[in-house]
């Protein structure tokens, strides 16, 4: 195997990659009352990781991230109906949500609200979902060498 | 406000994803899947129970009131389907195991099964046009994952003219929900009901009302747009094809009668008069193809158009007493549908091939597979006193009542050549000579799959028998729905 010249690709991405992550956090967190939520920022999670899996090749990631994407599907999912489900329990109608405010250390006063928990349950979805396409066919071609 | 309108989707949605979780364990998730779908029928049915005795059951979901909110509205027409859905379901589900390879439980077949069963318990009991949208989606994504689940060339060649058909008639519906939003600044059912009679200019609204029917009637393969549908029905494993034929199709029609009674009844003469026409093209050219072959599968799925048509017929003629008919027919051909695509799968199973040329003097070797498909043959072509029959007979009823004598005419030839097209299978394939068991090894695996089409038929006879019985229940159903003011003041409390 020919080792490729990719050290421009390797040293943009760890800056972009970093960048990307962030950025799709706060994206997640602005989530419910303003432009953002959990579909947006998973796509953005998954383009990070697409590209350090373009940067640095399919084994190495498989080290740092050993995670099976198909497996984050289900979590995601049922978090998401689980945080439905939660309603039940207090007489409200299903995927009614609520909120609050706390005093958290760091932050300060910080509102917390369970659309949040719901959004994240998108946000593990959609993660899921896309690295599962996108490995899926990625790998579909390095079989048939 | 009652949470019990949302059980039906939840609980499958729940199922689906545990057992994604531990999709490896085929035995564990066999019988997981097999204990939450009798719960779940039960739950079903006891929410049945509660809005027979209560009427309808409004959930608006997220506490968010009714025409912004998105709401489920549990009232007798869905949960009436509802439960029918959840019957061949748990029939389905103890079929499975039988038919399927283990490769084929191990990807998520289960997971994919459960889904299906939500989406279409989702699109019977949703107010809201859009979400109805959402969950033909979350119907069709399962059945997408459910069609290509085995990997065969033929299936994938299938599977891709399904993908597109569907994505096609999925892209038309949203477009075509655009359409009426800006016509009445909702999208919410009831208030659409309102809102349509108070618009002056009513040719736009036919317009619409026709663009709805071309979605619907591509999802439901009415006339001229039912060319998809046959062959990728039978390319799936028996099961799969016992759902979509009994599930997939019904699920259109339903959108129809829905929606052609609750909104679009303002222009009777000309969108009604559309659909008797349609059916009875329906039936014929449905009734022809189911002849046309000698393939014992492609028979069956033939066999869904003509039942189309009958129920198109129903609503075409728009009288109480044929909507009554459309309803009764609903139920019973699900059920039928789904035994008859159960039993086929016995028989090729049995048989080794689903040529009919093929095959012969089965029933010597299977008497109690010959004898329920010889049952459900009748029960399909309506022969008294089964459940095919009383739909049937009010569908007629109403036909004549309304001086429709050719959709009548045309009705009584296509059950004449429906009974036709499955006795020659009975004869070709059950009687004759008694020849050598070509595969002697499978009759205790063929027995295993009888019961569970045993209990779809006699689902079938019950519904047949006990007309009497059931029939105030669509009687009321029908009333229900030619008065859309009931659904109007029940969703909106005004």
């Amino acid at each position: 195997m020919t080792r490729t010249n990719d050290i421009i690709l390797r040293t943009t991405t760890t800056l972009i990659a970093f960048i990307l992550l962030g950025f799709s956090i706060y994206l997640f967190f602005a989530g419910h009352n303003k432009p953002g939520g959990g579909f947006i920022g998973g796509l953005m999670t998954s383009a990070a990781f697409v590209l350090m899996y373009m940067a640095y090749g399919f084994r190495s990631l498989q080290k740092i991230l050993p995670i099976n994407f198909r497996f984050v599907i289900p979590v995601g999912l049922i978090i998401a109906v689980a945080t439905g489900i939660g309603s039940f329990i207090f007489g409200e109608p299903f995927l009614s949500q609520t909120f609050a405010y706390f005093q958290l250390p760091v932050l300060g006063k910080t509102e917390l609200a369970t659309a949040l928990l719901f959004d994240l349950g998108v946000y593990l979805t959609v993660i899921g979902v896309t690295m599962t396409i996108i490995l899926t066919i990625a790998n579909d071609r390095g079989e048939e060498r | 406000m009652s949470n019990l309108a949302a059980l039906p989707i939840i609980l499958p949605l729940l199922a689906g994803i545990v057992v994604a979780f531990i999709h490896k364990k085929t035995k564990i998730v066999r019988i997981l899947s097999q204990v939450i779908s009798v719960v779940n029928l039960i739950a079903v049915a006891w929410v049945f129970l509660q809005v027979q005795q209560n009427g309808s059951i409004i959930l608006e979901t997220g506490g968010w009131a009714a025409p912004y909110g998105i709401i489920l509205v549990g009232d007798l027409l869905s949960m009436t389907l509802v439960l029918t859905t959840n019957i061949i379901a748990v029939a389905c589900v103890f079929f499975a195991p039988q038919s399927l390879s283990k490769h084929q439980e191990e990807y998520y077949f289960y997971s994919f099964f459960f889904l299906l069963v939500a989406g279409v318990s989702g699109a019977f009991l949703t107010g809201d046009l859009f979400n109805l949208f959402v969950f033909f989606e979350v119907l069709l994504m399962a059945s997408y994952g459910l069609i290509v689940l085995g990997n065969g060339k033929v299936q994938l060649r299938e599977s891709i003219k399904y993908v597109l058909i569907n994505l096609f008639s999925s892209m038309l519906f949203v477009t075509t929900i655009a359409f009426l939003y800006s016509v009445v600044g909702t999208v919410n059912m009831a208030q659409i009901a309102v809102r349509v009679q108070e618009v002056e200019q009513q040719g736009i609204l036919t317009t619409i009302g026709i663009l709805f029917f071309f979605v619907f009637a591509t999802k439901a393969a009415v006339f001229p747009l039912y060319y998809w549908l046959p062959r990728p029905y039978i390319s799936p494993n028996p099961v799969v094809s016992a759902l979509f034929g009994a599930l997939l199709t019904k699920v259109g029609i339903y959108s129809i009668l829905r929606t052609f009674t609750l909104m679009f009844n303002q222009d009777v003469q000309l969108t009604h008069t559309l659909f008797i026409y349609l059916a009875a093209l329906t039936m014929l050219f449905g009734v022809i193809g189911a002849l046309s072959t000698h393939n014992v599968k492609l028979i069956i799925a033939y066999n869904i158009i003509p039942a189309v048509g009958f129920m198109l017929m129903g609503i075409g003629i728009f009288s109480e007493v044929s909507i009554s008919g459309t309803i009764y027919y609903l139920v019973h051909d699900m059920i039928i549908k789904g035994a008859l695509f159960l039993l086929v799968g016995a028989l090729v199973y049995v048989a080794g091939t689903s040529d009919l040329r093929k095959m012969g003097g089965l029933i010597h070797h299977h008497p109690v597979l010959g004898w329920m498909f010889f049952m459900a043959s009748l029960v399909l072509a309506g022969i008294p006193p089964f459940s095919g029959f009383i739909g049937k007979l009010l569908l007629l009823r109403g036909g004549l009542a309304q001086d429709e004598l050719m959709i009548v005419i045309v009705a009584l030839i296509s059950s004449l050549l429906i009974l036709f097209s499955m006795i020659r299978i009975f004869i070709r394939g059950f009687w004759g000579e008694k020849t050598e068991n070509p595969y002697p090894e499978r009759k205790r695996k063929a027995a295993k799959m009888a019961w569970p089409v045993a209990i779809l038929l006699s689902f079938s006879v019950l519904l047949g028998v006990g007309a009497e019985w059931f029939y105030p229940t669509i009687q009321s159903i029908a009333e229900y729905l030619m008065d859309p003011q009931i659904y109007i003041d029940s969703v909106l409390k005004e």
